[in-house]
Order: structure tokens, then sequence, then C-alpha cells
């Protein structure tokens, strides 16, 4: 199976350019430095202060400890008083502290989105053709949101346990330096097993991700292909077939749990180890009265504080690691090569008439196969120039060129006799109209998608527009007329109305040049009929492109390529394509065989 | 690390309001149902340690005031000794017990995924219309992945928060009853304060969440048009639609979180409080000679354990709605009623009885038909009839051509005569017997079928094609040639196996046609129906096709759906479909003599009067 893409499942990647990917996390870091700076001051100060807790209860405990009748009431409300003092306080700081991370978290990310999105639409049109979308929309959405909660929890986390586990050395060893020798033997311990389990269940995590993967892969597919199981009764086989996938997930997961259920119990071992040692020779100290009982009892919470970031180090580790790689991600798409800005000094195209004409073009999407090898054509103003042949030939590549979403390899494009490489492709894309074999609507009223165009349309405008594209008496039975507001992927008008509207958009253009891709492809028998009729007042005046399997559009047209696997065949009207009795005149005749 | 919990909980679903529905988890639960004794065993070990493991502070506690005054190390030793034996069956119980919980939630899971796909290879077309594919794919992905994690992690750290908790309260009575009381007057505030926090925050995560699915759209609908975007020159339009968006969602997100994040300092402060509380009383206490000073540095271990235990409890809380949100929308398909019943073979008697009479092999009578309305659409009078008294009969061998414009209902047959859906009204027959009386399983293995838009699996081609159905190499082959794709098949360097990527996106348009009539073929079905299966094939190919069908498939009865009229034009019968009705039916001559838009079909298609 291929990768999936906006897989969740993504586990323990490593980033393979750490450095890079730093250097850009700063980046953007480095823009809220003072909030950055304000919060790393009340994480030391926060964390600081609770480490006085188990002093100030120690100083208690000894109070106490004086026993029966002896007990020091005003110094034990004393040290109460503080520690509910500090407590507070440290509590206070710590919920300023996760506002001011989540604030300046957010901002990032909210940077970031707009950075990708601004990025991916100055990018070629072939970065689309090449990654899958859902890849493209889980980079701005699931990795940004990765490195968001990393960024507000992990920086923190971090200069916390620093603090943390710097301080209650600092305070044992302080308490006790004898105490602490007992610590040399229970921490090496644990991160010498956390080492040893993290490079044990790391594969095992690995496959388990892989196999997820696969099985999403299975299910999306044949969740996706129902109809076509059902209409050939494969139910059975496809079941079986899934079964022996859910098994090898769930084996997967058993495995790396199997593994996994042991680190917590042994860290905790560990933990049980050092407070037994700590007490055992804590008591022993005691008893020679070397320690007070208030320090046994501060050194025991001081000890389980300090232990309890390394435990968390293997998770903060984990998760920083899947932020960065998260983050190489997002680094990848912002340094994508952008669309090849326009020449210095581009002219506006202005005042098009519409005289298009190509010289000795060559292109290819890869430097391997070329498309087009040498291709000459003069469409002249207000001329139709079909474009004919099997799918896969070519015929959509001439349209990317036209509309510059390609730059030729070689020869030259012009457009009323100026290279258009010379023009700004604002202007140039403005001179098309274009009805694409895709039809595109977006989440909006119908007014909106009409007249998306044209920014300052009238509705009286957009009423022509659809009337023109005989989507007119549709819209105006929907409830809400033009500003009916079409759905995610436009799921409540039919394919066919979808096109309609794509025209009607089109439509609306005031261009001297039209591109039609097999546009008529998906409204079919009599809605074409009537199309065609509104398309013909359409292209009048306008030199324009077809692409169409309709025999009957390519018989007006003025000029005819035939493209066969990426070259041009043969060009010519219809009637001197027809003597020519040549692959054109196959074509025509095979219809009627 | 609780805040991200809930972050991706409340990114996991959208549409379930009723989160917490205790109805839903139950069903799934009742899957636990044969893993009880083994359960019960599991927890009885996690309990054996979790006990393990808070006995260590009772004996610290019990060193202080009563060892340590007796002046003897080889005591302190051997007491120590008894922390270490408790820490290695803390441990040993621990892992155990974990590692049940591991296998009971991998078989449960297993089950229920099992079921689940099971269910929905059950669904009608109409049934998979109202819940939708992509739901269906999250159902089966992260829904049941979520439950997995559930049921690992509510055996294993759900069940220990409480006993840790629970135990804690009891050993600790064990050991002054009245410090204990302290305690337990924290947990109610706690409750209290958790609630409120998780009342107030978690329905703003929705609209985090609604925002957040509005972003995506945004996007995705971007990289979908990016060619018209580009041609329209409106990318700064977009990125401004864009903005507007992104912010609106952080702006949400920050609010949300803002009032989450309350909950770890308040759980914090509530519990030192205690702590502190404990000191104070404790000072009493020992002052009035009830209890020893050891035992206070007992009580300070002990809340500590137990802060940590809270801290696992709200994250247990929030896992738990966010696998119940999931397990709600398993149950909902497993519960799915399949609208499809096989009928009692109440024509069977019929049958016989009209043995005389000649057999039709595929008969409509007077068939009516609306889709079902989606729940969350509601649309009022939308729901008209998509198909209208639709009569006709073909004898085996026929072959039915149908034509009409998009959305006039001509798909909509083929769903009914392949029992995707059921007839509003009127009868479907297939060899004189009504299909809902077949076996479905028996009753498509007649079909061999193309679809528009249909499904190319990631596999090799001849997988494809043989399509699990233990087709031999020669009737691939011999498909694959009668659909003109042997020779594209033969060119690529892996032949018939070579292996088509997701979507056959390394296909072309009409290899994948190809591919798919081939699939049809390769079984020489009785009946074969292609739904505009060949719309990307050039003229040639297409012609090509049809010879191929026409001689070697003469006994096959054929349904061709399409939009050309010369893919139509030859059948026996040709039934033009306008809004649902039939508004011409017969042979070709016949049509263009009586059927006015046939005939400008025909015109508008073939040019004018270039009929050779």
């Amino acid at each position: 199976m291929a990768k999936k893409a906006g897989s969740s499942l993504k586990m323990q990647e490593k980033p393979k350019d750490v450095n890079g990917v730093l250097k850009g996390l700063w980046g953007y870091l480095k823009r809220y430095l003072n909030m950055l700076v304000a919060a790393i001051i009340l994480a030391i100060t926060g964390n600081l202060l609770s480490l006085v807790g188990p002093m100030l209860s120690g100083k208690a405990v000894n109070e106490i400890a004086a026993g029966k009748g002896n007990v020091n009431f005003e110094a034990v409300f004393r040290y109460a008083g503080m520690m509910i003092a500090f407590y507070i306080i440290s509590s206070l700081f710590s919920y300023g502290l996760s506002i001011l991370m989540l604030n300046i978290s957010q901002r990032i990310a909210k940077q970031m989105r707009n950075d990708v999105f601004g990025k991916l639409m100055e990018l070629p049109v072939g970065y689309f053709d090449q990654n899958l979308s859902g890849d493209i929309i889980s980079r701005i959405s699931y990795d940004i949101d990765v490195i968001n909660t990393s960024l507000s929890n992990d920086i923190v986390q971090i200069f916390a346990s620093i603090i943390t586990v710097i301080g209650s050395f600092v305070m044992m060893v302080y308490i006790s330096p004898l105490l602490v020798l007992v610590m040399l033997i229970t921490i090496p311990m644990s991160i010498l097993y956390t080492k040893y389990m993290a490079g044990k269940i790391r594969p095992l995590y690995r496959k388990r991700s892989l196999k997820y993967g696969e099985m999403n892969g299975f299910v999306e597919e044949m969740v996706t292909g129902q109809k076509t199981i059902k209409a050939y009764a494969r139910e059975a086989v496809t079941i079986s077939k899934f079964d022996k996938i859910n098994e090898e997930a769930v084996d997967a997961f058993y495995e790396a749990d199997y593994f996994g259920s042991m680190v917590g119990p042994t860290i905790n071992f560990i933990n049980n180890i050092s407070l037994t040692l700590v007490t055992v020779f804590g008591a022993a100290l005691y008893l020679f009265q070397y320690l007070t009982l208030g320090d046994i009892s501060s050194f025991v919470l001081y000890s389980r504080k300090f232990s309890g970031p390394i435990n968390e180090a293997a998770n903060i580790v984990s998760e920083l690691q899947s932020a960065l790689a998260a983050a190489e991600r997002v680094f990848r798409v912002l340094g994508e090569e952008e669309e090849v800005k326009d020449i210095y000094g581009a002219k506006e195209l202005m005042d098009v008439s519409g005289d298009v004409k190509l010289t000795h073009v060559a292109f290819g999407y890869t430097k391997e196969r070329m498309i087009l090898k040498d291709l000459s054509l003069h469409a002249k103003k207000g001329s139709l120039t079909a474009i004919v042949g099997p799918t896969g030939a070519g015929k959509t590549t001439i349209i990317n060129l036209l509309m510059r979403f390609y730059d030729v390899d070689k020869g030259n494009i012009y457009v009323d006799e100026t290279e258009t490489r010379q023009i700004t492709r604002k202007s140039l894309r403005r001179a098309y109209a274009m009805v694409l074999q895709d039809t595109w609507v977006f989440g909006g009223t119908i007014f909106d998608n009409i007249a998306y165009g044209k920014e300052d349309a009238t509705m009286e405008e957009v009423v022509a527009a659809a009337k023109a594209a005989r989507i007119h008496s549709y819209i105006k039975r929907l409830p809400n007329g033009y500003h009916t507001i079409l759905n995610e992927d436009g799921l409540n008008i039919s394919k066919g109305q979808k096109q309609l509207l794509t025209i009607a958009r089109a439509m609306l253009l005031d261009a001297k040049m039209l591109i039609l891709d097999e546009a008529t492809s998906n409204v079919d028998t009599r809605t074409e009929i009537q199309i065609q009729k509104a398309m013909r007042n359409l292209m009048k005046d306008k030199t324009c492109f077809v692409i169409a399997h309709r025999l009957s559009t390519i018989q007006n047209a003025d000029h005819i390529l035939v493209v066969q696997n990426g070259d041009i065949v043969e060009q010519g009207t219809h009637t001197t394509l027809m003597q020519a009795h040549g692959p054109y005149y196959r074509m025509y005749a095979s219809q009627f065989e | 690390m609780y805040l991200k919990v809930l972050h991706i909980y409340v990114k996991g679903h959208n549409k379930t309001d009723k989160s917490l529905g205790g109805d839903f988890i139950k069903r799934i639960l009742s899957y636990l149902k044969p893993y009880r004794a083994g359960m019960l065993v599991g927890l009885m070990i996690k309990i054996m340690g979790t006990f393990a493991d808070l006995g260590l502070p009772r004996v610290l506690a019990y060193i202080l005031d009563h060892v340590i005054p007796k002046g003897r190390v080889e005591l302190i030793g051997l007491w120590g000794g008894v922390m270490v034996a408790l820490a290695i069956m803390a441990r040993q119980f621990n892992i155990r017990a974990n590692r049940m919980a591991s296998k009971v939630a991998r078989d449960t899971v297993q089950c229920i995924r099992h079921d689940l796909f099971a269910k929905i290879n059950d669904l009608s077309g109409a049934n998979v219309d109202e819940l939708t594919v992509p739901s269906l794919i999250s159902r089966m992905t992260s829904d049941t992945y979520n439950i997995h994690h559930m049921i690992g992690m509510m055996q294993r750290l759900g069940v220990r928060a409480p006993i840790i908790l629970i135990g804690g309260i009891i050993i600790t009575a064990t050991l002054e009853p009245v410090l204990t009381l302290v305690l337990v007057a924290v947990l109610p505030l706690l409750a209290f304060g958790v609630y409120q926090i998780s009342k107030h925050g978690i329905p703003l995560f929705s609209k985090v969440q609604q925002s957040a699915d509005k972003m995506v759209q945004v996007v995705r609908e971007s990289i979908s048009g990016i060619r018209v975007i580009k041609a329209l020159s409106k990318t700064e339009y977009e990125k401004e639609r864009f903005r507007k968006i992104n912010e609106e969602l952080v702006k949400k997100d920050i609010r949300a979180n803002s009032i989450m994040a309350l909950s770890s300092p308040m759980m914090n402060l509530l519990l030192n409080a205690g702590l502190t509380l404990v000191v104070v009383a404790g000072a009493f206490r020992v002052n009035s000679g009830a209890c020893a000073p050891g035992t206070i540095v007992a009580f300070l271990s002990y809340f500590t354990m137990i802060l940590n235990a809270m801290i696992t409890i709200t994250r247990i809380f929030v896992m738990y709605s966010k696998a119940s949100a999931s397990a709600d929308r398993i149950t909902e398909v497993l519960e799915y009623e399949s609208d499809l019943k096989v009928l009692e073979d109440r024509y069977a008697a019929e049958l016989s009885a009209c043995e005389g009479k000649e057999k039709y092999k595929i008969e409509f009578e007077d068939v009516s038909f609306a889709y079902p309305v989606s729940k969350n659409e509601g649309s009022e009078d939308e729901n008209k009839n998509c198909l209208e008294h639709i009569s006709f009969a073909i004898r085996e061998g026929e072959s039915l051509g149908i034509i009409g414009s998009t959305g006039s209902g001509k798909s909509t047959i083929v769903n009914l005569m392949m029992r995707f859906y059921d007839a509003t009204k009127g009868m479907v027959k297939i060899d004189g017997k009504d299909i809902r009386s077949y076996c479905l399983q028996d009753l498509r293995s007649k079909f061999g079928a193309a679809f528009q838009n249909d499904v190319i699996f990631n596999d090799t081609i001849f997988e494809n094609i043989s399509f699990g159905r233990d087709l031999s190499k020669e009737s691939v082959e011999q498909g694959a040639k009668d659909a003109c794709a042997d020779g594209y098949i033969r060119e690529k360097e892996e032949g018939y196996e070579h292996v088509a990527a997701i979507k056959g996106a390394n296909l072309s348009g009409g290899q994948k046609q190809r591919l798919l009539i081939a699939r049809a073929l390769a079984n020489h079905p009785e009946i074969l129906v292609l739904d505009d299966s060949s719309s990307a094939l050039d003229y040639k190919t297409d012609a090509m096709l049809r010879q191929a069908i026409r001689k070697n498939y003469d006994d096959a009865t054929i349904v061709m759906i399409a939009q050309r009229i010369s893919s139509v034009m030859y059948m026996d019968h040709i039934l033009v479909l306008e809004d649902g009705e039939m508004i011409g039916y017969g042979t070709h001559e016949e049509l263009m003599d009586s059927c006015e838009v046939y005939k400008e079909i025909y015109e508008s298609q073939m040019g004018n009067g270039i009929t050779a």
C-alpha cells in the first residue's frame, strides 16, 4: 500500500534536518520573544516557589516531631500559612503561564497556517497535480496542530522540569548530602532502563502505525468500492481479507502494548526502590541523629518531585520528535519553489483582440517524457480551434500552456503578437474564460459562485449569465434562489448543474479568449443541446479553444488539431482532414461502424 | 497532556452532541462480556499490585514511628526488605494486569471491527447514502482505534486511579482516621471544580471543531479549484478568506483552552491546601498524643500519590467521553436496520404457473422510485420521485440502451435492477422472479457491471479484473481483450501484474474505463451492465468494444447507459429518459419517427445530414 495521506497515526518519526527545522521554528518564536521570556521567567519562579513547599512542610513536621504536648503551634501555623501562600502564588503563576503559552503558540499556529496557505496559492499548479490534497490538508491542519500543542506544552514543561530537577536536587543535597548518594544508584537505573526500552519499543510502535495505515488504506478502498463489491457479490472474500489485515493490526497493537506495559510499572518500581533506600538510610541517619524527622519528610517529597520529570522525559522527547517531524513537513511546503515571478517590466495585457500564436512549442511535465514535441499553430481572432484525440494524448497540456500554468520548454506563445512571458500572468489569465472538465464550486451562495470571477458583478449580470447558461430556472426553483448556499463539495446539486454553474461563471467574464476543456461531456444530450446554442453566442467574437469528443462541435471548427501520443498528427479543417483520409478520417468513420 | 487529549477528542468527532450517552458505550462494552472472568482476575491482580504500591508509605510511617524508637538498625534493614518485596510485587502484578488488559482490548476490538466491517458490507445503497462513505471510513478507522485505546486505558489507568484513591483512604484510615477525613473533605471540592470546568469548557471545543472543519473546507476547496483561482487571479481573495477563518479558529481555540487550562492549577492548589491542612490538623493530633509524627510524613506521601492519580482521572474522563462518542458512532452503524430484506419466495408458484409463457430476462412493471431523504439535509419538498412509471421488458440475449440527460434517472434504473435500492412502487423482475425474493448474492452474481466512476483497487491489474472470483488466466485475458484493454496492459512493464495505484491514479481515464469493462466481461455474465463506462474512450475504441461485445457475448443480456447516441443506436431497445419519465421506448428507427427529443439528440451529435 502506498502511504496514506492525512493519517493521524504518525508516530515516532524522526526529522532529518533537525538544525534547519529548529532554525525555522526559531524564526517564528523570535517574533514573540518578549512573551517567551516572560513565560520562561514565570515558569522558573513558579516552580521555584512550589519547591519551597516540601521544605516548609518539613519544618512544620520538625515542630510537630517534638511530640505529645510539646508542639510549637505558633511555628506550625506560621509554616502552614506560608505553605498556603506559596501554593496559591505558584498556582496563579502556573495558570498565567499556561495562558501566556497558549497565546504564543496559537499566534504562531495562526501565522504558520497563513504562511502555508499563502504559499499554496503561489505554488505552480503542478504541485497540486503531484501531491494528494489529503496530504496537503494534513500539513495545514494536523501537522500545525502537533507543533502548536508541542509549543504550548513542551517548552514550558522542559523549563519546568529542568528547574524542578535541579531545584529538588539542590534541596536534597542541602538536607542531606549523604542521603543523596542513594539517588546515584537509582537515577542511572531509570535512565538506562528508559533508553533500553525506548530502543526496544520504537520499532514495535513503528510497526503498529504501519499496520494501522495498511488497514486504513484497505478500509478506505473497500468502503469506497462498496457498490462494486456488492455488484460482484464479493462480500465474503472482502471480509475474510479484512479479517486478516485486522488481525495483523490488533496484533501489532498488542505487541507494542506488551512491552509498553512494562515501562510504567518498572519506572514506578525504581522509584519505589529509591523510596525504600531513602527510608532505610534516612531512618538509620535519623536514629543516629544526623537527620530530623522533618528532613526525612522533605527529602521523600523532593525525591518524588525529582523523579517525576525524569519519568516524563521519555514522553517529552518523543513528543518533541514528532513535533519536529511535523515542522519539517510544514517547512518543506514553505520551501517549495513558487511559480516563477513575472519578469521585470512585464506588460499588462490591455484591450485584447484575441490573436494567439504558438511557434515550435515543446513541453513535458518531466524532462524524460515530452508531451508536446513541436507544435505550431495560429488561432486568429474569433476563430474556433478544436483539439481532438484520445484521452491522455496531451490535449489538456495545451490548455495548461496557454494559461501559463506551466511554461513551455522550447518555442514561444504569443497573444496579440506579444510573447506571453513578457505579459503579467494576471492580465494574461484574465484574458481567458475557462470551463474545465473538473467543475469547481465552493461553499458559498450560488450568486457568489457565479460572480466569482467578476468582483463587482450585479444581480442583473449574474441572472443574465445564469439565463444564458440555462440554469436560471433551476436556481429560481430553489428555496433561497440565488442565495442558496452550496454545501461542501457542492453535494446538494448534481454534476450537470455544477457544470452549468461554471459555465455561467465563464459567461460573466469579459474575456476575449475562451477555453473549453471537454466542458460539455457532463452535461449531455438535451441539456447539452441548449447549452450549445448559448455557447455559440458566448463564443462569438472570442478566440476559442475547445477540447471535445463531439464531432458536431468539431465540424464547425476553423482549425482542428488531432493529437495522438503527444504529437499533433494532423491539422486542418474538417473538410481537408476528411479528404486526407488520415487518423481523423478513421476516427470519424469509426463511429458509424 | 490533559489539554492535548481533550483537543484530540474534540477533533475526533463533530456531529455527536450526546458525547456522554451511556447507552452506546454499553453496547460496545457488551463485547467485553466473554472476557468477564479474565477481566475480573485482571482486576484482582491490579488491586493487589496497587495495594503493594500503597503499602510503601505505610511501612515508612511504621519505621519512623515504631522501629526507630527501638534503636535497632537490623530491624530497619528488615523493614526495608519488606518495602523492596512490596515494590517487586507492585511491579509484577501491574505488568501482569496490564498485559491481560491489552489482550482483552485486542480481542474485543478485533471482534467489533469485524462486525462493523461485515455490517457495512451488508448495508443497502440507501443506507450508505444516509451514513455517507467518508463517515463510514472514519468509523471503521479512527473510531475503532479510539475504542481500542479506551478499553486498554480504562483497564490500566482507569482502574488504578480509583483503587489508589479508595485504597489510600482505607490505608490511611487504619493509620489515622481523623487525618483521613481531611483528605476525604478535599475530594468533593475537586470533583466540583473539574465538573464545572468541563461543563463550561467542552462545549467550547465543539465550536473550535466547527471552525477547524470550516478551515479545512476552505483549504480543500482552494486546492481543488486552484486552476480556476489562478485563471481568475483570485489568490489574494482566497488568502483573505482563509485568513478570516483562521482568525476565528484561533480566537475560539484560545477561549476554550483558557478555561481548560484552569484545571491543572486548581487541582494542584486544592490538594496542596489539603496537604497543608493535614500538617495543621496533624499538629493538634500529635500534641494531644493521638498520633505519632511519622504518620504525618506518610500522609504527605499519600497526598502526592493521590494528586497524581487525580490528574489521571481527569484524563480518563476525557478519554471516556471521546471513546463514548466513537462508541456512539460505531453502534449507530451496527444497529442500522438494513432495508433490503429478502422476501419469501411467494412468486415461485406464480413462476411455475406461467412456465409455458415466454420468460423475460429483465422486467420493470410500473416502477417508481424516490431516493430516501438524508437525515441531516432535511429538505422538505425535494423528495420527489426520481423515476416514475417505468415499464419495459427485454428477453434473454437482447440489448437495452438507455439515454437521457444528466439527472434523468438512468443510473437509478441500474441501481434498482441490481437491488442497491428497493423500488418505492412497482416491481422489478429478473428471470420472471421478483428480485426481492432472490438472495442478494444469487441476484448479483448474474450481473457483470461497470459503473460511472467505478473503483480501481490498489492491486495488480489481474486482481482488479479477476476481483477475487478465482477466474482463470484465460478468462481474465479474454475479458481484457474484448474490452480493448489487453493492448495497453501488455505495454506495461509487468503486464497483468502491474499494480494500479490508489484510485487508479497511474492509469488514464480511458485505461481505467477499459479495465472496468474487462472486469465486467471476464466472467461472462448473464446480464452485462455498462453505465456510462465508455465516455472517456475515443470513437474508434468505443466502436471496437461494441463489436467485440456483439461477437463474443451474444447470449448475454446487455444494458448500456450512454451519453453518445452512437453507443446505443444499434440496441434492440432504446429507452429515452427525461426527468425520471420514459419519453420514448423502441428501436432507433421507431424513435427517430416518434420521439422528438431522441431525434434532437441524434442530430446534435451526429451532425446535420451526414448520416452515412
